[in-house]
């Protein structure tokens, strides 16, 4: 009997090590193309006003952006960032060292308090070219992604990275409050984005992602098109219209999303929204998850915010207004 | 009636009965709870639970519940660990009495109304009685210190073997009084800071507030507090398990010293983690340190005895180092319980001072989530170690014989490692395999952790229902165990008991 035991563990020890499996090339792959029929350039009015931020519903949480101002519909799709990067590249706004694609950050106050980070002025990593997971490609000339992740939120972008996007076109990350005002809106206290409640049809999360990787022909976790979970049956998996009250989607689950805030007299910037590697609690309006600025992962993405201009505003049918980029 | 009536005073007056109504009810409790997450979620059996049982699982309030929840639970831990201590510590008979009674009606309230209140519908009422049942539990350990007062001059130590002052004075009894007074003060430590934020629902888990650079003096509390909580727990358990095995001789009387000085140390050590939080980590260190050689030496005594009292059985003189070690591993529950002692140092010590090492390298480089998960691994890990030192030292006391014995320890000791190692590769997998080729890593930990646990659930289950089922039968083992409800142990100290 003890031998058995012993085989037993020592069988579940070769299994661990059997799993590590790392090829030493990473391989792009192309997926089937998903039309979710919602458009990335599409912007949401957020008005200006009271909201309750967090996860606790009295006055002390009770805050107030006092201007109006647009957020992204739909996180920045491969597509839309690798069209930034060869916009930025003409421009000669970012380099391309390597598989690193890099840009400039002017740098930021440094405390010097524990765990705390130098960060001054020079380049630094936007995306990771080549690195497992990468969904754009770079020939030497152009930026180009891979089949089927046009529509997909672009990972493997770095805060910096985002920051840079967001700043080329003349807008800006979202802080905390305004990601969380966007998400929840003032009508009432929710938890997610569509209300308290969360199945695997609202959002694409740990319970979801099996589902997805048969709609999409994968065997791997993955990231869905922007705008999947709106109501649509894809292969007779029926989606829930999980839009946030001012109409955004995706704002909770798929990827992350970099904030423009850090930890106090840390360097580790905030993600919001939580992804699809993760539990239902990380997608709670309120949960956080954050990290250094240069590093990126296949869970990451980021959507913009702009002030709002009446003049560029357009009206669209539902909640929110929304004009065309 | 008289059938039902000897069976609770059985239940509710022996240390026996008293130690495996605990037990059940912390099984069913993890059996239940259990379902709310992980697989059981995938498989639909949470909606399940949820439904049948009427829980609300108010996204809201999770924090709150789960603090709730582990309460609970360690309210029935420390209950088990009272109970042991009453039994094999010479006292008072009142004290003993009122000791057992006390805890008893405190775990008992902290939990039924405590998951009341948690996952059934936030009544007040029962938060009242939740929080009487923890005042209740406090007041215990108040006249727990007061019955292991060690410089009462009743109880000396009984044998020279034993670690102890010129005065005679018992420095294990000292050991557990330091343990109970250190648990009193981080308690307090505890509810002072836990009553802050209870009382205005703003609760938190300790381990999402990592990445403050500044934390409020009632948030280090917290942190404090249930770090040394779960320490003294594990203090409370290795002496324990010493007198399961008869723990005497020189080691210990290094270790009792050791252990005494080392729980002072790190229980103010943790205490001044509020106002000087930087040095307090260091006194942390020392006094962990003090505390594990304390542990080692146990271990060091138990397995030398182990294999001396098995080479003795098959009456071996000499043996070489296979037949020592077949000597060693000849019974699993005692061998095990000092084994986790050991696993421990490479599941939860080792990666705290991994962590500690290379924060700025490794842990702070992943995103918060994944220091987070290494985080609440580790202290997982611990807890589930010291429920399995329990179990082994029940399973020992109820009598497990022959092959039901080593069936029962193995599969405990195999069963809950694969998971614990299971859930520390998880917990630091980044280290092996990129993020992208997690996956298969990730599935197979799962698998071996579900199974294992699986594993430990299934026999647990198995002893429980044969316990059950004893307590149908009119000569069962209860009825043994209700005339001789003590657990059987050299005691340390002499002195009067009646």
């Amino acid at each position: 009997m003890k031998k058995v035991l012993v085989l037993i563990t020592l069988l579940t020890t070769v299994a661990f090590y059997g799993c590590v499996h790392q090829p030493e090339k990473w391989t792009h792959e192309e997926v089937k193309y998903i039309d979710t029929g919602i458009s990335s350039d599409a912007w949401a009015l957020v008005p200006a006003g009271p909201f309750f931020q967090g996860q606790f519903k009295n006055l002390n949480h009770l805050k107030n952006l006092d201007y109006d101002y647009e957020i992204m519909v739909t996180d920045v799709t491969n597509l839309q960032y690798a069209r930034y990067l060869n916009e930025a590249l003409a421009a000669g706004k970012i380099k391309v060292e390597g598989n690193d694609v890099k840009g400039f950050y002017p740098g930021e106050e440094y405390t010097g308090f524990r765990h705390e980070r130098k960060i001054g002025p020079g380049y630094y990593l936007y995306y990771a070219l080549e690195r497992p997971g990468s969904r754009i490609k770079f020939d030497g000339k152009t930026f180009t992604v891979d089949k089927g992740f046009e529509n997909h939120p672009a990972t493997m972008v770095t805060w910096f990275g985002a920051r840079g996007y967001c700043e080329f076109y003349g807008w800006r990350l979202p802080t905390e409050a305004e990601w969380e005002k966007a998400a929840r809106g003032t009508e009432d206290f929710r938890a997610y984005p569509w209300g308290n409640e969360i199945t695997p049809h609202h959002a694409n999360y740990d319970l979801s992602n099996k589902e997805i990787r048969k709609i999409l022909g994968v065997k791997h976790g993955i990231t869905t098109p922007v705008g999947f979970f709106n109501g649509r049956s894809y292969e007779g998996f029926q989606t829930v219209n999980a839009r946030s009250p001012y109409g955004l989607y995706d704002m909770a689950g798929n990827v992350w999303q970099w904030v423009a805030d850090k930890h106090e007299k840390m360097s580790d910037r905030f993600m919001k929204g939580g992804s699809w590697m993760n539990y239902d609690v990380y997608l709670r309006i309120w949960s956080y998850n954050s990290s250094l600025p240069w590093n990126y992962y296949i869970d990451v993405g980021f959507r913009c915010v702009r002030d709002h201009k009446p003049e560029t505003q357009g009206n669209q049918e539902g909640e929110s207004q929304k004009v065309e980029n | 009636m008289k059938f039902l009536k000897e069976r609770l005073e059985y239940l509710f007056s022996s240390t026996k009965g008293l130690v495996l109504v605990a037990i059940s009810l912390i099984s069913l409790v993890t059996a239940i709870w259990g379902t709310l997450s992980g697989p059981m979620v995938e498989w639909g059996v949470k909606d399940i639970t949820v439904r049948l049982l009427g829980m609300k699982l108010d996204p809201f309030f999770r924090e709150g519940r789960i603090i709730m929840l582990y309460h609970t639970i360690a309210m029935a831990v420390i209950a088990i660990e009272v109970y042991l201590m009453t039994s094999i510590i010479p006292m008072k008979k009142f004290y003993k009495l009122t000791i057992n009674a006390a805890v008893t009606v405190g775990y008992l309230s902290s939990m039924i109304f405590g998951l009341g209140f948690a996952y059934f519908g936030r009544n007040w009422i029962l938060h009242g009685l939740f929080l009487f049942g923890l005042s209740l539990m406090f007041f215990t350990g108040l006249l727990l210190a007061v019955a292991l007062w060690p410089w009462n001059k009743n109880y000396r130590v009984a044998s020279p073997e034993y670690a102890h002052t010129k005065s005679g004075m018992d420095l294990e009894r000292a050991a557990f009084f330091t343990m109970v007074v250190a648990t009193l003060g981080s308690s307090l430590f505890g509810a002072v800071a836990g009553a802050y934020f209870g009382n205005g629902f703003e609760t938190f888990l300790a381990e999402n507030t990592v990445r403050f650079a500044h934390k409020t003096p009632l948030q280090l509390g917290i942190i404090g507090h249930l770090h040394i909580m779960l320490t003294l727990i594990a203090v409370a358990i290795t002496l324990i398990v010493g007198r399961w095995l008869d723990f005497k001789g020189i080691y210990h009387k290094i270790a009792m010293p050791l252990m005494i000085f080392g729980t002072i140390v790190i229980t103010l050590g943790v205490w001044m983690v509020v106002p000087f939080e930087l040095i307090a980590h260091m006194i942390i260190y020392v006094g962990s340190t003090f505390i594990m050689l304390a542990a080692l030496m146990l271990v060091i005594y138990g397995w030398r005895k182990l294999i001396r009292e098995r080479l003795n059985e098959l009456g071996i003189e000499k043996a070489g180092f296979f037949r020592g070690l077949k000597a060693l591993l000849h019974d699993p529950l005692k061998f095990g319980a000092l084994w986790q002692m050991v696993f421990m140092n490479f599941t939860v010590s080792g990666v705290g001072i991994f962590m500690a090492i290379k924060l700025d390298e490794i842990f702070r480089v992943w995103p918060w989530r994944e220091e987070r998960v290494t985080l609440t691994g580790h202290w997982h890990v611990l807890a589930a170690l010291i429920a399995t030192i329990i179990l082994m030292y029940y399973a020992d006391m109820v009598g497990l014989k022959g092959k039901v014995r080593q069936w029962f320890g193995w599969i405990l000791l195999i069963g809950s490692d694969v998971a614990f190692a299971g859930a520390t590769i998880y917990s630091l997998k980044r280290l092996f395999v990129n993020a992208y080729y997690q996956e298969p890593l990730v599935s197979k930990i799962f698998l071996a952790m579900d199974v294992g646990l699986a594993a430990v659930l299934v026999i647990l289950a198995l002893l429980l229902l044969w316990r059950l089922f004893d307590l149908f039968k009119g000569e069962g083992i209860w009825k043994r165990e209700k005339e001789n409800p003590e657990v059987e142990v050299a005691k340390t100290s002499t002195g009067p008991v009646a």
